[in-house]
């Protein structure tokens, strides 16, 4: 009862901590620097893209044991030049069952609202630009991390508007995948954030990265970080869970019947859309524009400040670009019911317990479940924490052993079940075995005896 | 403080006001499903951007989250399985249900606007003074888990039993195994109709394809050898082209000649 009424008290202490409203401060910003920066976000996402194609295809070539593009420009880096000229001169096909208004209005919804989330990242510290000192963030509000997910919500409609107004089967197939992919997908990512809104206090990316000063939240919430990482490949359609194009099922999904630059839109999209949710990853676990442990620490904090902090994004940014490459050129496509299934019955569930496990831990911060700490290596952790993961940990043992003895008696009745075998020329003649059967393995000598009876045969008659 | 809105959301107001208004009525006059769905779904985001204009932030983006992100994505997903070109038919089957409807809504629309108008507001609090002091999100919380704690309990207790109880109504337990594979062959055996399956579709040195039924050894087509979606789609063709082309050509050979 104590402790449910230090709870009721601590919620006012909360609120009045005050750490809803961006700690960014766009005082001095007039509106051109806003359109400035607007402006860098674009070219900045335009030149990465072009960028990054590059880099996926020499990535993946070098995986694969080839050059990959190495023919425009050195190293072949003007090749998604030449790729992007190439479908602007494209005929642009339209079948005739499309429905000609939401045919073309599909590729626009993706390719215009892949950029706008990219408005809420900070992307480094408070520069001085033309006389004015502004944080390298185009804009924050109380709710950010939010309006990423609801303008991911909206993009959806693109992949799924081009299947069905492509008026063909692939796509409508493509586009039914894609939306129920998507839809699920973000509910387990939501969830995965919930536990950096509980340690951050807020939802404005600003106060986010402030609270990753000392502490990276990739630490604390490690298991937020594992679900986002993967919600985050199925929410680009990127392999191996890219089945809303699977080229081997479905030929090529949504966009099977764009060609040109209707189909370049959606090309864009799908990697704009990779450097935003691996930008708000960064954000949200790696401390951003924050410089890594050890460097922050140089000089009283001087590479956390001003346009230093673009860099570390930069870097941070490209680690997930190069793990996406890595994902594809190492791993096959997933089944879809089974890619369903993890995201339905082992993702949402298992945030689910983790974001209870996390309100306890900052109940447990804030002191609401007793006082009393432990200090390790400079850091006071609360007894009642301690005591959380102690019994997290006996409830994993208790698992773990319940779940191997399982295993081992279905084993050992398996072992038990009678097994009859047969020897597949038992009758002189091969015969494959029927289910329940297995296959004795002919010995060498076997056939050796045999053919010597044959030959005696043989001899007999000759 | 002066309430009145900025030139900023004035503009904001006037070009997103009417589109907002075109998407509602393409809701309602649009013939196809899915253009519907997008005219209600585009009213839905420009009422979230509304609300942010309004320094509601937390209710916009949540608006655009959850009606446009996730309700309206599923009614597309019902809708998208529809098929393209199928279109509302424009025959009445309620007899004088149009006049009926013009007058109601005529009534209704009369109703709201003398009540409407006769409402005396006090002077509005405004949400930026909240937003500042306590923060949107934060002062929103405080009302959910506070004040309307037990009104929330009881929706989502209520949401819940209602997705349960359609699941539950819904759902068709399977009695039984289902056939496999090898109690088909088994049963196809049994029965001694069939026993090598079914005829495959029509293979014809021109055209080969399911849509064409295969022909007996006297020249008639067997329809068992066409899917029967095909035939109830009315999408089966006829093997009779091909095999006056074959007859054609045999007609040519001559017994005994040698090219």
């Amino acid at each position: 009862m104590s402790a449910l009424l230090t709870v009721a008290h601590g919620i006012p202490a909360l609120l009045a901590e005050g750490k809803d409203n961006p700690s960014a401060d766009f005082s001095d910003t007039p509106l051109w620097i806003t359109v400035i920066k607007a402006l860098f976000i674009f070219v900045y996402l335009l030149v990465s893209t072009l960028i990054v194609i590059w880099f996926e295809r020499r990535v993946i070539g070098r995986m694969q044991q080839r050059p990959g593009p190495n023919r425009n420009g050195p190293f072949g880096l003007l090749q998604s030049l030449a790729d992007g000229m190439k479908s602007m001169l494209k005929e642009d096909v339209r079948p005739k069952a499309a429905d000609a208004l939401v045919f073309t209005i599909a590729p626009l919804i993706t390719a215009t609202m892949c950029f706008i989330a990219f408005a809420i990242m900070p992307m480094g510290g408070e520069v001085n630009l033309f006389g004015h000192r502004t944080p390298l963030q185009l804009t924050d509000t109380p709710v950010a991390v939010l309006l990423v997910l609801a303008i991911a919500g909206v993009g959806i409609y693109g992949i799924v508007l081009a299947g069905w107004s492509s008026g063909s089967t692939y796509p409508l197939l493509g586009g039914l995948r894609a939306s129920a992919q998507m839809i699920s997908y973000e509910i387990a990512m939501g969830l995965s954030l919930v536990a950096v809104f509980l340690y951050s206090g807020s939802m404005s990316t600003s106060q986010i990265i402030g609270a990753q000063k000392n502490l990276w939240f990739i630490v604390p919430a490690f298991f937020s970080f594992f679900v986002y990482v993967i919600t985050m490949t199925g929410e680009t359609n990127r392999l191996p869970f890219d089945l809303a194009e699977g080229e081997g099922e479905i030929v090529g999904g949504y966009f099977t019947e764009y060609s040109g630059m209707r189909f370049a839109m959606f090309f864009l999209g799908e990697y704009i859309n990779m450097f935003t949710v691996a930008a708000l990853a960064t954000t949200m676990f790696l401390g951003g524009p924050l410089a890594p442990p050890g460097i922050a620490a140089i000089n009283d904090g001087m590479f956390n400040e001003g346009w230093w902090g673009l860099l570390w994004f930069t870097i941070k940014l490209w680690l997930f670009m190069f793990m996406f490459v890595w994902l594809r050129g190492s791993l096959p496509r997933v089944r879809y019911d089974q890619f369903m299934k993890f995201g339905w019955k082992f993702l949402i569930p298992a945030t689910l317990v983790w974001v209870v496990l996390v309100a306890f831990f900052r109940g447990a911060q804030n002191g609401w479940l007793g006082e009393g700490g432990v200090n390790f290596f400079g850091r006071t952790f609360p007894v009642a924490s301690l005591a959380l993961v102690g019994v997290v940990a006996v409830g994993a043992l208790i698992v773990g052993w319940w779940w191997d003895s399982r295993a081992a008696a279905k084993e050992a009745a398996a072992a038990d079940a009678p097994q009859s075998s047969i020897d597949p020329f038992a009758g002189g003649h091969p015969v494959p075995p029927l289910p329940g059967q297995t296959l004795a393995e002919p010995t060498r000598t076997a056939a050796a005896i045999r053919s010597e009876a044959v030959t005696d045969k043989e001899a007999i008659r000759g | 403080m002066s309430n009145a809105p900025g030139t900023g959301e004035a503009v904001l107001f006037w070009i997103l006001g009417p589109l907002a208004v075109l998407g509602s009525l393409g809701l309602i006059f649009a013939k196809k499903a899915v253009h519907a769905a997008l005219g209600m779904a585009l009213t839905m985001i420009i009422l979230g951007i509304f609300y942010i204009a309004q320094d509601a932030h937390f209710l916009g983006v949540i608006q655009v989250f959850v009606y446009t992100g996730a309700v309206m994505m599923l009614f597309l997903f019902v809708l998208m399985l529809v098929g393209v070109d199928s279109s509302d038919g424009l025959l009445e089957t309620l007899k004088g249900q149009r006049l009926a409807t013009a007058v109601l809504v005529l009534g209704l629309g009369g109703l709201l606007t003398a009540a409407l108008g006769s409402v005396t507001y006090p002077e509005p609090a405004g949400v930026k003074s909240i937003n500042e002091e306590t923060g949107n999100v934060s002062a929103m919380a405080e009302l959910i888990f506070g004040r309307y704690v037990w009104v929330f309990e009881v929706t989502s207790a209520l949401l819940i039993t209602a997705a349960l109880g359609a699941m539950v109504l819904a759902h068709r337990e399977r009695l039984g195994k289902g056939r496999n594979q090898r109690d088909w062959s088994k049963r196809r055996v049994l029965r001694g109709e069939y026993v090598a399956g079914l005829p495959a579709p029509g293979v014809y040195a021109r055209h080969n394809a399911v849509d064409t039924p295969a022909l007996l050894p006297d020249g008639t087509p067997t329809p068992l050898s066409v899917s029967r979606v095909l035939t109830a789609r009315d999408q089966v063709t006829t093997p009779e082209r091909y095999v006056e082309a074959e007859d054609r050509i045999a007609g040519q050979i001559e017994e005994d000649s040698s090219r």
